[in-house]
């Protein structure tokens, strides 16, 4: 068959089955990070073992290897769908899935070996970050390139979510990456100072935005409306909500920075962004979950859709707890508790992993000629243990960090301290082990996902679809 | 803080461009029609095998 008369699922093949991979390694460290807070033993006094090292190894790939190709390859595939053509520059779509998984590979050796460049979800060090650059520019080259030979006129709008978080994600990453190279495996940021943790946090919040939010609300405008087989609520919110989103964004990095040495005029402002963003948010966050409206009877038998609006709804809550958060009288108890790994978690399981989830089971049995997955009661099962576990999680570490806030901040009638730091961490042993429990049971469901992938991919064929002839245009 | 003198430009360059790209997309008539974009994805046949 002429390879132009179809869609170009093999790179969506390979991202989806590798963020189900990257998503196994990603969350077993977490949890082997989960355990070593309550049994430090668990280090073994190997230093590449060490929590220090295990920690941004977990970050990078759930982040960046599991979320990463899930965003990968849903991107290509719905810009494919929807623009009605194959994927632009077939060879540099390849490119990017073997860079992003070179990428990843680095990440694993050196970040256990210590070379980092200690910088918050940009660690990885300066030969790693330029081919990180060359991939990214490769990947916004397919997708705008695709979209540039679309064969509808409109532009759907989750192309433009995955369009803002491609373009950003690179200003991002070249910004907080300029490093004067002292070694291969060796630098030193730009930056000084406070300058440096002002351009880190910039990076920091607005990955949060465009890495975790923006793509991944391009899954939601997509796969919500084609699981429900409804239309999106609103059309015109969905682009109101874009819009909105992407003017108000860059100004929220700041509020990482309350009571540092960052001028406060400075953090007054990451505040203010900050809880203008709980509009956007929740406009967004409605727009998905009334989708259903008039169809709600479909979220009981369909666990997709399950994963899919559950997210929405951890969406939701974590827009809101996070503008919350960032207001400094709030943010003067629960910052640098167990309350922030929290949110982050609320918004990384629930949010993140939850709409991943549902896009996957949506995808994989598409691009593997079924009609849907092996098993729609696994599907099920997933997402109850899955639920549980972030609720026992986020709901451990919000007691934990309270608790913390309220502990460092306790004074005497005399004026001393009422507790040692040392207490405090000995109150959170048990939430730890609670935390421990819901990071299991997480994990527990990606496994069962990855059973039910992996019978799907069996009795499945790769095989891709051919692209519907162009109509007429109507007027 | 030195580093505004690179950040707020940023900033401001973003958000001329992405008003830009606003004004462009308005003009060349993505946002005519906001009803049946919604409809149209769902049009689209995506399952393994379409017309069965």
């Amino acid at each position: 068959m002429d390879l132009k008369a179809t869609y170009n699922y093999t790179v969506v093949r390979q991202f989806a089955v590798m963020s189900v991979v990257w998503g196994i390694v990603g969350m077993l460290v977490g949890v082997i990070i989960a355990a070593q807070l309550i049994w430090p033993e668990l280090g073994f006094n190997l230093p590449w073992l060490g929590y220090g090292r295990l920690r941004p190894l977990h970050t990078n790939a759930v982040i960046f290897a599991f979320g990463g190709s899930t965003l990968f390859a849903t991107s290509y595939y719905i810009v494919q769908r929807t623009c009605e053509v194959r994927l632009f520059a077939g060879g540099l779509a390849t490119f990017t899935f073997w860079g992003w998984t070179l990428i990843i590979l680095l990440a694993a050796i050196t970040l256990p070996l210590g070379i980092t460049s200690g910088k918050e979800y940009a660690e990885l060090e300066w030969p790693i970050d330029l081919l990180i650059a060359v991939v990214w520019v490769s990947y916004a080259i397919v997708f705008f390139g695709t979209l540039a030979t679309r064969r509808t006129p409109h532009i759907y709008v989750a192309n433009w979510f995955f369009g803002a978080f491609i373009l950003t994600v690179a200003i991002l990453h070249i910004v907080n990456s300029a490093a004067l190279p002292v070694t291969l495996f060796k630098s030193y940021s730009a930056y000084a100072g406070v300058q440096d943790a002002m351009v880190q946090w910039w990076y920091g919040h607005n990955a949060v935005g465009f890495f975790l939010t923006a793509g991944f609300l391009g899954m939601m405008y997509y796969f919500i409306p084609k699981q429900a087989g409804r239309p999106i609520y609103s059309y015109r919110l969905s682009v109101v909500h874009f819009w909105a989103l992407i003017f108000t964004y860059m100004w929220a990095g700041p509020h990482h920075l309350h009571y540092t040495a960052l001028p406060d005029w400075a953090q007054s402002i990451g505040m203010l962004f900050s809880l203008i963003l709980l509009a956007p948010s929740w406009g967004g966050m409605i727009n998905g979950i009334m989708t259903l409206s008039g169809a709600w009877h479909k979220l009981r038998t369909d666990p997709i859709l399950k994963f899919l609006i559950v997210s929405l709804s951890f969406y939701g809550m974590s827009t809101f707890e996070g503008p919350m958060m960032s207001i400094k009288t709030v943010n003067a108890l629960s910052h640098y508790t167990d309350w922030t790994v929290g949110h982050v978690h609320s918004g990384a399981l629930g949010w993140v992993g939850l709409v991943s989830m549902g896009s996957l089971y949506y995808l994989i049995p598409r691009v593997f000629g079924r009609v849907e997955m092996w098993s729609m009661r696994l599907i099920s099962v997933h997402f109850w243990v899955a639920t549980i576990g972030i609720v026992l999680y986020i709901a451990a570490m919000w007691i934990a960090g309270v608790m913390q806030g309220l502990m460092w901040r306790a004074v005497s009638p005399d004026g001393t301290l009422t507790y040692s730091f040392v207490e405090s961490v000995k109150a959170t042993y048990p939430f730890y082990a609670i935390r421990l429990v819901g990071g299991l049971l997480y994990f527990a469901g990606m496994l069962i996902m990855a059973f039910n992938v992996w019978k799907t991919v069996c009795v499945g064929k790769a095989s891709d679809a051919p692209i519907p002839l162009a109509k007429p245009a109507h007027a | 803080m030195d580093i505004l003198f690179l950040l707020i430009p940023l900033s401001v360059v973003l958000v001329l461009g992405i008003g830009v790209l606003f004004w462009f997309a308005l003009r060349g008539g993505q946002f005519d029609d906001l009803d049946t974009p919604a409809l149209r994805i769902l049009a689209d046949d995506d399952s393994p095998d379409p017309g069965k």
